[in-house]
């Protein structure tokens, strides 16, 4: 589904990934760790096309097309979606008139804004004084009426509160038909997902696949997604800083 | 008869007289527009050309959802009609004087006469114009349509309006401004003077769509009273030489409360000089100022002014204005407070659509353009109620060619 191949990204002339390598299978879910700051974030960004991240090297290839240099409205055409982390405050755009124009009227996305309780945000502009959890919810809508078929997800448990953080992750699963629970079924049919993740908590909904920690730009290491976490919530990042022996 | 007197020399005198702001017009360049009535008692019976045109103002000839109709044409009142008599009293100013003859009370008492020489020009030619009064206590269901259309080349269009909302009256106004296809040169010259008094509310709609040789200088004075709500919608988006406008409310009643958005594009060509002024004469008195402006190549001034003279009076102003192609963008904010208890706030920001806006739409699936129009669409929406449809597609149509064009 996705490739990436010793990517080198700069932002404002400074060297924010360096040589990344990374793979997702299709159907995979596969989870990014990392310390503040390593550039887990400004990867996604890259991937979706965002200006401003400049790619001076190495390339993306995405459903066997090479993207690197693709406009972020052709990644979305082949499928690509994305749920940042500070989305800009959209003045005067209403969420109910973007869910229209994404799900082009094909998808319903009522029952699933009922169920996430954002049916009240319809009238309002899009991020303008939503909370955290709100913010995470509404993008969670838009990417379900936009119905991607690999998706960025950048911290979606950031800023949630513990009751709504089970429902949050559970859309999520549903989004990514993770409920499908042949292997092979979910290469053809499921959906494939890129998380990054602090906590590891959105783990508890969905079933990861493989995980990848980036530290200073760099790829270091890459596993099993819990046994990782496990070994990062008991010693930090500072282990895989020195390792960097298991660099794919 | 004295007073009188003095008021025409004064007049006279301000013939010479330039406006504070805008482009100066020499009124002898323009001929006097022409008071000759062409009576449309019928207004579907105009031609398909003409009934668009004023469809695009926001005036349905049909009339239908209206509660009364007045169209003038150059001077000259050529319709004038009432549905909903009981609620609603509609007819020329000149014929106001002689039905009631204390609407001479409220003629030239919130505008000047010698304000400018625009003004000059509309006092000494005694403009007629519309009247409408809202008898206390009555709420028309439905808005009172206007038009002031300009039919001729070369003239210079005076119109003088009265607008009363007695005592607890509600009223909807919504008035287009045009021109008739095909007249390139003009000048519009516009006195409004509105009472809102205690708690009555004046919604009041303005629409204009000149043509892109027309000058335009409405002065507006409105005057609100204890608990009295003004709220005033100004689009303009289509090319037009210049407009100048500074209109002012004077809250002078307790809770007195004021809103007006103001939503304009300026094209290559156009300047606009678009300013709105609140008094805050009364205690707990309230004020919105929105001015939505997108320059395509044109000029853009938002002047908004807040005057505080009372304890507990509220205000903010927003100017915000896009620059998409070029052209220019000034914001003016004005705030003033003459004594202690008070807030008055602004909020001012010029510039072009952040990409982080374009592209965050763009990753959901939407391209360039579309998400420019959607960014612009949202811009220029404050909630305008009650508009045609007709009217409604005439905006989208812009908007989309504004998206086209700027990227």
């Amino acid at each position: 589904m996705l490739e990436i191949n010793n990517l080198t990204v700069e932002i404002g002339g400074r060297r924010i990934l360096k040589g990344v390598d990374l793979n997702v299978e299709a159907g995979y879910t596969n989870v990014l760790f990392g310390p503040n700051g390593a550039g887990k974030s400004a990867l996604l960004m890259t991937l979706m096309g965002f200006s401003g991240y400049n790619v001076v090297e190495g390339e993306i290839i995405f459903k066997g097309e090479d993207i690197t240099h693709m406009s972020v409205y052709e990644r979305a055409q082949m499928g690509m979606g994305i749920m940042t982390q500070r989305p800009p405050n959209m003045s005067g755009v209403k969420l109910y008139d973007l869910l229209n124009v994404i799900s082009k009227d094909m998808k319903d996305t009522e029952a699933l804004a009922e169920t996430i309780d954002m049916v009240r945000f319809y009238d309002r502009d899009v991020n303008v004084g939503f909370s955290g959890g709100e913010i995470k919810r509404s993008e969670l809508l838009q990417l379900s009426a936009q119905n991607p078929d690999f998706l960025l997800l950048d911290e979606p448990e950031s800023g949630v509160d513990l009751v709504s953080i089970e429902q949050l992750g559970k859309t999520i699963n549903g989004l990514l038909q993770k409920d499908c629970k042949c292997a092979g079924d979910r290469c053809k049919h499921g959906k494939s997902a890129l998380v990054i993740t602090h906590t590891g908590q959105v783990l508890d909904y969905i079933e990861a696949d493989r995980g990848y920690i980036l530290c200073n730009g760099t790829v270091m290491c890459s596993g099993n997604p819990r046994e990782m976490l496990t070994e990062i919530k008991e010693q930090g990042y500072e282990e895989c800083i020195k390792c960097k022996l298991m660099k794919i | 008869m004295q007073a009188d007197e003095d008021m025409r020399k004064k007049a006279e005198a301000a013939l010479k007289k330039n406006a504070a702001y805008g482009e100066d017009f020499d009124l002898n360049e323009y001929g006097l527009a022409s008071e000759e009535e062409e009576r449309a008692d019928d207004l579907e019976e105009l031609s398909e050309e003409d009934q668009r045109t004023l469809l695009n103002v926001g005036f349905t000839p049909s009339e239908d959802n209206r509660s009364g109709s007045f169209l003038m044409l150059n001077n000259a009142v050529t319709h004038s009609s009432l549905r909903d008599d009981d609620v609603v009293e509609l007819m020329s100013l000149r014929d106001a004087m002689k039905v009631h003859d204390w609407v001479k009370d409220y003629s030239w008492k919130l505008v000047e006469p010698d304000k400018d020489k625009y003004t000059a020009m509309s006092y000494l030619q005694d403009a007629n114009g519309y009247f409408i009064r809202a008898p206390a206590g009555k709420k028309s269901k439905m808005p009172v349509q206007t038009c002031l259309l300009i039919g001729s080349k070369q003239v210079s269009q005076t119109v003088h309006n009265i607008v009363i909302v007695e005592e607890g009256a509600e009223l909807d106004v919504i008035t287009g401004c045009s021109t008739k296809h095909g007249i390139e040169k003009g000048l519009h010259l516009g006195i409004s003077e509105m009472y809102v008094k205690k708690g009555a509310t004046l919604n009041f709609t303005m629409i204009h769509n000149w043509g892109e040789e027309i000058g335009v200088r409405p002065r507006t004075v409105v005057h609100v009273e204890e608990g009295g709500t003004y709220i005033s919608n100004y689009v303009t988006l289509k090319p037009v030489k210049s407009v100048q406008a500074y209109p002012t409310v004077i809250l002078d009643g307790k809770g007195a409360f004021a809103r007006l958005n103001t939503i304009a594009v300026a094209h290559p060509g156009s300047e606009l000089d678009l300013g709105s002024k609140v008094v805050f004469n009364a205690e707990d008195t309230k004020a919105e100022l929105i001015s939505r402006t997108i320059t395509t190549g044109g000029k853009a001034i938002a002047r908004g002014e807040m005057i505080g003279n009372a304890n507990n009076a509220k205000g903010h102003l927003e100017c915000h204005g896009l620059v998409l192609g070029g052209g220019m963008q000034r914001a003016i904010p004005i705030l003033e407070a003459n004594v202690e208890d008070i807030e008055l706030s602004h909020e001012a920001a010029v510039g072009r659509i952040a990409r982080e806006q374009i592209e965050y739409l763009m990753a959901r699936g939407l391209t360039e353009e579309d998400a420019v129009g959607m960014i612009v669409r949202g811009f220029l929406d404050v909630g305008i109620q009650g508009i045609p449809d007709e009217l409604k597609a005439d905006i989208d149509a812009t908007i989309a060619k504004i998206g086209e064009n700027a990227i």
